[in-house]
């Protein structure tokens, strides 16, 4: 039995180990989680070490990420695709120098928005980098693809995206590996004419980019990615990443032999597409994610024979599934039951007995002294005091918004200005916020809710915690009267409410830190002494 | 052979362990395997499921198409209902009657039977009663998979090789109770069948 059963996120963990990088660099998100877990469980049972630590955020992992191919070596990159808009500005420059060592960018997408707050599609960021993009749609071809981007990043000298979306990301089956190989050598060639982004050096870069984009198209024309399943017409299908295998799936099903062109590397390879269109007077454009290609393929004003998600052939948004393309294919799967009307949703929670609750607790009874009692809030596990029975908190826009927009509203003169954010929500983008406050003076009382861990995604290391965050804010320059400590625990209730109140009340800037690890992992460390024991 | 299996609870209940026994008596069998889960945001105490499909052919899509689930396993009466338009016409239900309530308007035991009742000979099983009864309350999910393993088109034998080597590292008296587990699903589940 040479398969084993893998995650999507593991075959690309695997394949990267196998392909020889020296580093992975990431920030933790849903569903790219597991990518760089896989290689911090694994790195210990390889001969040659691998870098593995999370990183502050996904800006800097891409920089570091970057400088690690400058010096020669492979390496690997992994973000939830909310995390490419951080990473974005590194990572569209780094097309402009190119790269030493294979430098790949795993970005998982989240269409339906299982977890996440947009449904972006990481392929526009193929487009805009001009990068070429690899979109496999199994996870043996994410295993091989992998080690085929390592090669193409190494070959054209371009940093390559290897997109893959939730589904994949978190289902299993079974994958054979190849012959792992060793990593480069440490190589660090000065080429400052490449890597000096000055404007004499980056218009010639530039257009050294805009040179490549041919032979990336013949690339993507040969490539094992993408390939015409021959059938008969007079209705044909352009399936893009794992589309393919929804497609797929109804051809199976319902004994169909329409023609279908699977598409897995980018960019488009035209001549492909043109040979579908010969063949068929229809064609059906199924994309997961944005429709992409299928505006670029209808053009302006045509595409009369083009059917997909622009003209409801397909819904606009959400994730696809072989029902929608059965529906979108002209077939309506039969309708066995319906959900009984008795069945009521169950929404995520805060675990019982999780601290974040107590803060809740406590924040709730001093905000409600106040007419105005808004709380900037940002993402992590205490993100769900936004629902029953708290409704604590106002806003969740993206990570280290809570302080910013605090700020900003505090500018226009709302008072009290609250902020709560967690202790890797406050390391990823949250600190350069409060500097800004600072700066001004802003009236704002943040609150760090710091429970010793990245607690949503799964329990990551963060990259401050405990003292290191009360460090922070005093070389921020927060006074050290107004940073204070509080445990949120129900014992504490009363105690805790005075100290909110009482910084809540500063008109300047001050700091609230909670301190309480979370339960899950102090449950998981007791578990594992045990174990040792 | 060809199964498609719905695997439903709430976060935290651990039905991937329930996933991961399948996996490896397929894994076993030389069968395909697709198996889905859920990571993130929902775990925390929200609906969860796992797609797991196992075939001796090629498996395209990750998800189980509407109206072709084989067997809905549900380690939580409601959520067993969550799932019915996934559920072939033929197919069954086998759910744990142990409610989990955390939420508000949760409905009334009587009509969620009610329900469960209106599908094809659904088997219900009192799982946290039968591992209590076989020397652990913790091993529920087993009783739960032995009571759908007859279904399910693998030899008994494999499962319980599949659930040896899960629980191996943890020592002989967790694997000899997971497996008395099992094996009081299962003889519910017969029981069930020949008793109409
Ligand atoms: C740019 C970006 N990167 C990553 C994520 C995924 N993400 C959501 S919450 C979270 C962790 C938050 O951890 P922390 O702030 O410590 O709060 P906790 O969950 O522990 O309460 C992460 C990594 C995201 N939503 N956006």
């Amino acid at each position: 039995m040479n398969k084993q059963l893998l995650l999507g996120a593991e075959a690309i963990a695997l394949a990267a180990l196998d392909a020889g990088i020296s580093g992975v660099y990431a920030y933790p998100g849903t569903p790219s989680t597991e990518i760089t877990e896989y290689i911090q469980k694994k790195s210990h049972a390889i001969d040659q070490p691998v870098r593995s630590t999370w990183s502050a955020n996904e800006k800097t992992a891409y920089e570091a990420a970057l400088g690690m191919s400058y010096a020669g070596k492979r390496s690997l990159v992994c973000m939830k695709h909310v995390g490419l808009n951080v990473a974005a500005d590194p990572f569209i420059n780094s097309a402009i120098t190119g790269v030493n060592g294979g430098l790949v960018i795993a970005v998982a997408d989240d269409p339906s928005m299982h977890s996440s707050q947009n449904e972006q599609d990481s392929r526009f960021y193929g487009k805009f980098a001009m990068v070429p993009l690899l979109e496999p749609s199994s996870q043996q071809d994410l295993y091989n693809a992998t080690r085929h981007a390592f090669d193409l990043s190494e070959s054209v000298k371009l940093p390559v995206l290897l997109r893959l979306t939730t589904r994949l990301a978190h289902s299993r089956a079974g994958v054979e590996r190849s012959a792992t190989r060793m990593q480069n050598l440490l190589h660090a060639p000065y080429a400052p004419e490449r890597f000096v982004l000055m404007p004499h050096n980056a218009r010639r870069q530039y257009n050294l980019l805009l040179g490549m984009q041919e032979e990336l198209e013949k690339r993507s024309e040969n490539s094992w990615l993408n390939r015409l399943i021959s059938g008969s017409g007079p209705k044909g299908v352009i399936a893009f990443g794992i589309a393919y295998n929804y497609v797929m799936e109804i051809r199976q099903a319902y004994a169909l032999d329409f023609p279908v062109l699977q598409i897995g590397q980018y960019p488009l390879p035209r001549k492909l597409v043109e040979s579908l269109f010969n063949e068929c007077n229809e064609i059906l454009v199924a994309e997961e994610g944005y429709p992409l290609y299928e505006e670029l393929l209808r053009g302006y004003f045509g595409g009369n024979n083009i059917r997909g998600r622009l003209d409801g052939t397909l819904p606009r948004a959400g994730e696809l599934n072989a029902d929608i393309i059965a529906r979108g294919l002209g077939i309506e799967p039969k309708k066995v039951r319906a959900i009984p009307g008795i069945v009521v949703n169950r929404p995520p929670e805060l675990c019982k007995g999780c601290g974040h609750r107590d803060l809740y607790d406590a924040l709730n009874k001093v905000m409600n002294s106040f007419a105005e009692h808004h709380v900037f809030s940002d993402i992590g596990c205490y993100t769900l005091g936004a629902l029953e029975p708290f409704n604590a908190i106002h806003t969740c826009v993206d990570m280290g918004a809570s302080i910013t927009m605090a700020k900003g509203a505090a500018d226009a003169g709302l008072r009290p200005a609250v902020a709560v954010i967690g202790d890797s929500t406050f390391t990823h983008s949250g600190m350069t916020g409060l500097l800004d406050a600072i700066n001004d003076r802003s009236p704002l009382t943040v609150i760090i809710a710091d429970n010793d861990t990245t607690a949503m995604t799964g329990g990551q290391q963060s990259s401050a915690t405990g003292s290191k965050i009360l460090d922070i804010c005093r070389g921020l320059g927060v006074e050290e009267q107004h940073i204070r400590t509080i445990i949120p625990l129900k014992s504490h209730l009363e105690k805790n409410i005075t100290i909110l109140a009482e910084e809540i009340s500063y008109e300047g800037v001050s700091v609230v830190i909670a301190q309480r690890e979370c339960i899950e992992t102090a449950a998981r460390k007791k578990r594992t002494q045990a174990a040792r024991s | 052979m060809n199964i498609n299996i719905i695997l439903a609870g709430v976060g935290g209940q651990g039905i991937l362990t329930i996933a991961s026994v399948i996996d490896r008596a397929a894994l076993q069998s030389s069968l395909t395997i697709r198996q889905t889960e859920v990571h993130g945001m929902s775990q925390r105490g929200g609906a969860v499921q796992s797609h797991l499909r196992i075939s001796n052919r090629e498996i395209y899509s990750d998800l189980i198409a509407e109206g072709t689930a084989n067997l809905i396993l549900s380690v939580e009466p409601l959520e067993a209902l969550r799932y019915l338009p996934l559920l072939a016409s033929a197919g069954r239900v086998i759910t744990s009657t142990d409610q989990f309530i955390n939420m508000e308007g949760y409905p009334a035991m009587e009509d969620i039977l009610t329900e469960l009742h209106r599908t094809n000979l659904p088997v219900l099983v009192n799982a946290a009663e039968l591992a209590r009864e076989a020397g652990n309350s913790r091993t529920s999910n087993m009783v739960m998979l032995g009571a759908a393993s007859p279904f399910i088109g693998i030899a008994a034998t494999h499962f319980e090789e599949a659930i040896e080597s899960l629980f191996h590292a943890k020592g002989p008296e967790i694997v000899a109770v997971n497996i008395r587990a099992f094996r009081k699903g299962e003889e519910l589940s017969q029981h069930q069948a020949t008793t109409p």
